[in-house]
């Protein structure tokens, strides 16, 4: 299986570029002008990020600098670190329900304290990938059609972020 | 709200540093990650670019509006009670499909105008909180979302994206020896949650709030 999943996350990236070159030559686009024009509107992209970034990147790496981190994780840590969560882990879940920038500031900080390929590192990068801001997106989405009482949404927006972490430390475990 | 967890991360560090006399790591630390963002964000710049201008050309090929009705049968079953040709569909689909590509740019406007026109639909339902003109009484209790906004708001929150591009990005600045080992668990975790958030949605989505509530009303004779 872990054979598999490995097999599979290399050959995606350049399936996914053949066929999306190859169909659009057959539909007749400038696919060379139209990679070009899009590769720009990337690059403001990542220019528009950039101060964020800095941001974000500072109070993460001050609040962990100043030791505070470890004192939170020691207490959180805890409790999760017996249902196979370590104590990281944590706080960063519940950032990433407010703030995916933010929580980028914290998935950064994991990788250079235990590397991208270990246990922790590797349940950070499916965590994040298979999660969402639950309370951001909700609040933009509601104010745009004008509803104050969301019923149960925020219930199962929550169960199944419940469920990515469940998988993400069952296939962690089993990717490392 | 990022004001907030902002201005909590520098001073609670400061504070803490302050206590426990780390005031040089914090010095170190404040000085060195502004330097790191910006080396991060060469790295992912590369990434991106290739990332969305191959997403131009699917765009401008047909690709992904050619998806966008592909899971139309998807939303008949999702989102039993919108009418086939009502124009929330086309844009709840092209929020789906952006969402599942990664096009974060390309979500939000279409998710916004999917909400508006699943408010509009309500009207036409005649659901009086959300009428203009509608009953005072309802609306000064404000608006309760429709089924069909809390499936819509689940499903989104619930990550569809299948290709994690900006995580690959964060594991190859980091050093990974595998930075796109990540994708085929993270396609099974997203399924997953996606399931899971289905599943969810279509055991509360039996009954229509608003049915319900008109029901309800004409139980107690004070009907339209």
């Amino acid at each position: 299986m872990a054979g598999f999943l490995a097999n599979f996350s290399n050959v995606i990236i350049p399936v996914i570029i053949f066929y999306i070159v190859a169909y659009g030559l057959i539909n007749k686009v400038q696919v060379y002008e139209e990679f070009i024009g899009g590769a720009k509107e990337g690059l403001k992209t990542v220019v528009g990020i950039l101060p964020t970034l800095v941001g974000l990147m500072v109070g993460v790496c001050v609040l962990r600098a100043s030791g505070f981190m470890q004192f939170l994780g020691g207490i959180l840590g805890s409790f999760t670190e017996k249902i196979g969560i370590p104590a990281d882990i944590v706080p960063l879940t519940l950032v990433k329900m407010f703030s995916s920038s933010a929580a980028t500031g914290l998935v950064l900080d994991i990788f250079k304290t235990h590397g991208t390929d270990s246990y922790i590192g590797m349940l950070t990068s499916i965590l994040m990938s298979c999660t969402e801001t639950i309370f951001y997106t909700m609040s933009v989405y509601f104010l745009a059609a004008k509803v104050t009482k969301t019923r149960y949404t925020l219930a199962g927006a929550i169960i199944s972020m419940l469920a990515g972490l469940l998988a993400s430390v069952v296939l962690a475990g089993m990717v490392v | 709200m990022l004001n907030y967890i902002w201005a909590f991360m520098i001073l609670i560090g400061v504070v803490y540093a302050a206590i426990t006399g780390n005031m040089e790591a914090v010095t170190d630390a404040a000085l060195g990650s502004a330097g790191e963002a910006v080396s991060l964000c060469i790295t992912m710049a590369g990434v991106m670019a290739l990332w969305m201008g191959l997403m131009r050309i699917a765009e401008k090929s047909g690709l992904i509006a050619g998806l966008a009705s592909g899971i139309q049968p998807f939303l008949s079953f999702m989102f039993p009670r919108i009418p086939k040709k009502h124009e929330s569909r086309k844009f709840i689909a092209t929020n789906f499909i952006a969402n599942i590509l990664g096009l974060g740019w390309a979500c939000t406007p279409a998710g916004l105008k999917a909400m508006e026109e699943l408010a509009k639909l309500e009207e036409e339902r005649g659901n009086p909180a959300y009428l203009d003109d509608g009953d005072r009484a309802e609306r000064g209790k404000g608006r309760i979302a429709s089924n069909e906004m809390c499936t819509f708001l689940i499903l989104n929150t619930s990550s569809l994206q299948l290709i994690p591009v900006n995580m690959i990005v964060y594991r190859t600045q980091y050093g990974s020896a595998n930075p796109a080992a990540v994708i085929a668990p993270a396609i099974i975790a997203t399924l997953f949650s996606t399931i899971i958030a289905i599943i969810y949605c279509k055991i509360k989505d039996r009954k229509p709030i608003w049915k319900k509530q008109q029901a309800g009303r004409e139980r107690f004779g004070r009907g339209n």
